[in-house]
């Protein structure tokens, strides 16, 4: 049994192709711009059966296994990491589908190699390099996630980092050089995907009564976002905003 | 013995031509009889390559074009240009006519000027009158007026005549809406492609033998008018050729060079399009067939490929000058000038390889050389086997122009075999073997209304349905509801068919299209094709009832004016099989009732599921539905779920469209989808290759049809206020692409407010 948030069916954005995605309920990360909050609560969402996802799943298996996949996101699926793991082994096994992981990696340490098998691609958020930032900007630490990074190296996990740029946070030319450095380094990486920061998810902010600050924030100019993605694209890796 | 040359001959070179038309060709079966599938099977050369062949618009071509768009300008502010109201259209009415004679290679018009309209009075006087008048013309010519009155009847004339007292209440309630008879029931295509292969004498001499064959047998009533439409068609054909012949050529021969082909064919497209004052003129499957010609000449070196992107652009532009008059009631019907002119480009072969040729490519890059239109109705046969190359093409041309439609070929090859080609919007038949007695839709949605309220007219009061008395509960019941329904549509389906055979009885006998039905066998399966509105409507109507808790406020006359919902129901479009086997089923009832009714001259009955741009209009004459909708609000067009309903997702959305049983549905059913861009991906090549898995994984579901529209919601308001800015924006409605700046307001609303699939 786990808590699903939502689903969406034909999403162009989340890995390769169209995909099913699986957004699950709880995160341990409270990022300042996150623009789902509503799936931080572990409890929120339905509680739903693998085999009533993956059943759902099954009525677009024939399109998605030609036109992409499945794609688990959140909220943080690792937070169910045994229920992930399920509803992903058995799509592989049953419809032999390609799967996508969208993770902060911050709870990977718990989980064995082997857990990721079922996991064709890692979609890798890293939402900062520098440490003491990272933590004001996602309530924690980013050893953990640099770590895991290293270690879906060391596997030969294809994997795409993920960068949320947010003017004033994250923006930083430094900061972005050190994380391109980074990512240089890990030979697994396929492509950097970086994420303009926008104001959609807003209003879910004060329907649950949080203190957004990020209120008055405009997402980045064209001239930022190409920037940042230069800076990616000087040290080899491909970059795309 | 190359017609290769600096400077390329005009029409009037063309005659010289000592060549065998049919040198090289391959096949037997189609040299003594009329048999174009079979000759294009035995030649046509399958091409899986990609776009980069293609060439840039010649001068010649530029020419023609500037000329079009500087009258299309001035067509825009005076809404007509011109009308030739003192002569009657037929084959041979009006003296030759061009755009410029020095740059033009494909000609012909349909009067003197291009862009000046005929009028067709056999259709009948009234709706020319009314346009006359509404658009600022001098009245219809007294002679003309005299002879469709005191001489001769119209189409229009008979079929009133024929009305009984419920038809009539039923048009002026909607129940029933945009019957052809007071305009022209178009949905017929002439197998134009026989007039290049094989000359008129030819099909002459064919269309004696089919008349010879009922000599010295008993004249029976059938015979008879069979005979009767035979020496018509024999007299059309002679017609046509006398109007070639006023523009310096000898159609009585084969087309022997590539020039010729498009010349020919278009010259019988062009002869029966002055025949009509249609509803839908459309051309056919013809690119695999010109692509033979074109082949051999390229292969002979007798052309360029730049003489050959130039044959079928201007032969394009030809296709976007059709105009007829009509009416400013018909406009707000079908917006946008419509004239259908559908062509349906590549599918499959049935012997396994596809029919996508060089010049299916070269009639798509038309959108490119000459710039987006909604003319012609360019309509792409999908198979999850085509080739990539076009694929690919296809999905690219898709989202940069949001111009193209495509339909299932892998479903509809299964009934109509591989030489049917689309008529109107998107109902398939196979050329020159069928003909589709057209005849627009009922309003199903009223329908329901009208169940419920006994049979009285939601919105007027008036008692349209007799023997029927309202549902006085206060909460309403499912299996009531069904009950009524039931009965109420078995009356409304004896009286579309009623109205339908008088239409189509007196089509037949004063507005008979000769030359169209010329280029067809003389014997023909009929069909004859009703249509429904409102379909989402209905389906989240009756989930509503079934799921929920819904209370009709009614008026104090009894009748429900507006309903209350407590409770939450699934919505059509969203892969719910609770609500979307309703609908499923609803298709079905509708049509076993069609089915149980005698048509005119034995035609089956069909049924599609569209309105293009009608469903606005559907919707201002219907009162609140039981699932949400209210008063006055548009319709989802054709089999679309509700605006704003369907909130899983475009495959979710084409899944439950899939779910509508295309056997029940033969005319087609009818999906329009608008999507952000970035919805379909980050990169344009992310983008084009998603939107051809997703077309593939639509048809592999058994979806029929999909309208794509790439456009940013931000595109379309803007356009709204600042139409000057983009006199191009071609967008899809249900079955046909339209100028969104030509809409009317409330069409343009109804298009901005329609679902966008959109994911942050």
């Amino acid at each position: 049994m786990g808590q699903v948030h939502s689903t969406f069916v034909g999403g162009a954005v989340d890995g390769p192709g169209m995909r099913f995605v699986l957004f699950m309920s709880g995160c341990q990360m409270r990022c300042l711009y996150c623009h789902n909050p509503d799936s931080w609560d572990r409890m929120g969402g339905t509680r739903r059966t693998v085999e009533d996802v993956v059943a759902e799943i099954g009525k677009y298996a024939h399109f998605l296994k030609s036109a992409g996949g499945l794609t688990v996101s959140g909220g943080e699926p690792l937070v169910q990491a045994d229920f992930v793991h399920e509803v992903m082994r058995r799509c592989k096994e049953q419809y032999g589908l390609h799967t996508a992981l969208d993770t902060n990696g911050l709870m990977a340490h718990h989980l064995p190699d082997q857990w990721f098998d079922v996991v064709d691609l890692v979609l890798l958020d890293i939402k900062h390099i520098d440490p003491g930032k990272h933590a004001r900007l996602t309530s924690a630490p980013n050893k953990p996630v640099l770590d895991f990074a290293r270690r879906l190296a060391r596997m030969e996990k294809p994997t795409w980092v993920r960068y949320v740029l947010v003017p004033g946070y994250t923006d930083d030319v430094g900061d972005v050089d050190r994380l391109a450095e980074f990512v240089s380094t890990l030979k697994n990486v396929e492509q950097v995907e970086i994420l303009p920061f926008h104001q959609m998810g807003a209003h879910k902010w004060k329907q649950l009564g949080f203190r957004y600050e990020l209120g008055d924030k405009k997402p980045p100019s064209d001239e930022v976002v190409e920037r940042v993605k230069k800076q990616f694209m000087s040290r080899g890796l491909h970059a795309v905003a | 013995m190359s017609k290769k040359n600096d400077t390329p001959s005009v029409a009037s070179d063309a005659q010289t031509a000592p060549l065998n038309p049919w040198r090289g060709f391959k096949g037997q079966e189609w040299r003594e009889d009329v048999a174009l599938r079979e000759f294009i099977r035995a030649n046509f050369t399958e091409y899986k390559g990609k776009d980069d062949f293609l060439v840039a618009p010649t001068e010649r071509t530029r020419k023609q074009w500037d000329i079009v768009l500087d009258l299309k300008k001035r067509e825009c502010i005076k809404g007509v240009l011109g009308v030739s109201s003192d002569i009657g259209s037929s084959i041979t009415s009006h003296a030759p006519g061009y755009i410029d004679r020095d740059s033009e290679v494909i000609v012909g018009l349909q009067t003197d000027e291009p862009l000046k309209r005929a009028i067709y009075p056999n259709g009948g006087l009234r709706m020319i009158e009314i346009g006359l008048e509404e658009y600022g013309f001098p009245t219809v010519d007294p002679k003309i007026a005299e002879i469709f009155t005191k001489y001769r009847k119209t189409h229009n004339q008979g079929v009133f005549d024929l009305y009984d007292d419920e038809i009539m209440a039923c048009r002026r309630s909607g129940v029933i809406t945009g019957l052809p008879d007071a305009y022209g029931r178009g949905r017929i295509i002439g197998d134009y492609r026989r007039v290049a292969l094989y000359g008129v004498d030819f099909l002459i001499v064919d269309k004696r033998r089919e008349k010879a064959e009922s000599d010295s047998t008993p004249f029976t009533e059938e015979v008879m008018r069979t005979r009767e439409e035979l020496s018509e068609q024999i007299r059309a054909l002679q017609e046509l050729k006398q109007m070639a012949h006023g523009y310096g050529f000898d159609i009585s021969r084969p087309a022997a060079n590539a020039r010729e082909a498009v010349q020919w064919l278009y010259f019988g497209f062009l002869g029966a399009a002055k025949e009509a004052n249609g509803a839908a003129t459309s051309i056919g499957r013809i690119t695999a067939f010109l692509d033979i010609y074109i082949e051999r000449d390229l292969n002979e070196g007798r052309i360029t490929e730049d003489q050959a992107q130039e044959m079928i652009d201007q032969f394009v532009i030809k296709c976007r000058i059709l105009r007829y008059l009509r009416t400013k009631d018909f406009d707000s019907l079908f917006s946008g000038d419509p004239t259908w002119v559908t062509i349906s480009l590549g599918g499959m072969c049935n012997d396994g390889r596809s029919m996508v040729t060089r010049t299916c490519f070269r009639t798509l890059h038309s959108l490119t050389n000459l710039g987006v239109s909604p003319e012609p109705n360019l309509t792409v046969l999908w198979s999850e086997k085509l080739p990539d190359g076009f694929k690919h093409y296809t999905s690219e041309l898709s989202i940069a122009t949001s111009s193209i439609q495509f339909e299932n070929d892998d479903l509809m090859r299964q009934y109509w075999g591989d030489d049917y080609a689309i008529a109107c919007c998107v109902s398939p038949m196979r050329v020159g073997k069928q003909m589709q007695y057209f005849g627009a839709r009922a309003n199903l949605a009223k329908a329901l209304l009208y169940a419920i309220n006994g049979g009285i007219d939601e919105m007027t009061g008036e008692k349209v349905a007799p023997g029927f008395v309202r549902i006085k509960d206060e909460v309403l019941d499912y299996d009531k509801v069904m009950d009524k329904f039931d009965r109420l549509q078995t009356w409304l389906c004896k009286t579309y068919v009623r109205a339908m055979n008088a239409i189509h009885y007196m089509h037949d006998k004063y507005a008979y299209e000769r030359l169209m039905m010329a280029l067809h066998d003389r014997d023909i399966l009929r069909t004859m094709a009703f249509g429904m509105a409102g379909l989402s409507i209905v389906a989240d109507s009756l989930s509503a009832i079934k799921y929920a808790k819904v209370r009709p406020i009614r008026n104090k006359d009894g009748i429900a004016i507006d309903f209350e919902i407590e409770g939450d129901f699934p919505k059509y479009g969203n892969n719910d099989d609770r609500v979307d086997s309703i609908a499923a089923s609803i298709t079905e009832n509708f049509m076993n009732k069609l089915k149980s009714q005698y048509c005119y001259r034995d035609a089956m009955p069909t049924q599609s599921i569209l309105t293009i741009t009608s469903n606005v209009v559907y919707g201002q004459k219907t009162g609140s539905t039981p699932g949400g909708r209210k008063a006055g609000e548009p319709f989802a067009p054709g089999a679309n779920p509700m605006h704003g309903r369907d909130d899983h997702g475009f495959i979710a959305a084409g899944e439950t469209l899939a779910k509508i049983p295309y056997e029940s549905n033969l005319d087609g059913i009818s999906w329009t989808a608008s999507f952000a861009p970035q919805s379909l991906g980050k990169t344009l090549s992310d983008q084009i290759n998603n939107l051809s898995h997703c077309l593939d994984g639509y048809c592999h579901s058994g979806g029929f049809h999909i309208n794509v529209n790439v456009l940013s919601r931000d595109t379309l308001l803007d356009a709204m206020q600042h139409p000057e800015n983009y006199p191009n924006l071609t967008i899809r409605v249900s079955g046909y692409a339209v100028n969104f700046t030509k809409l009317t307001r409330e069409q343009q609303m109804d298009v901005v407010t329609r679902t966008f699939h959109q994911r942050a």
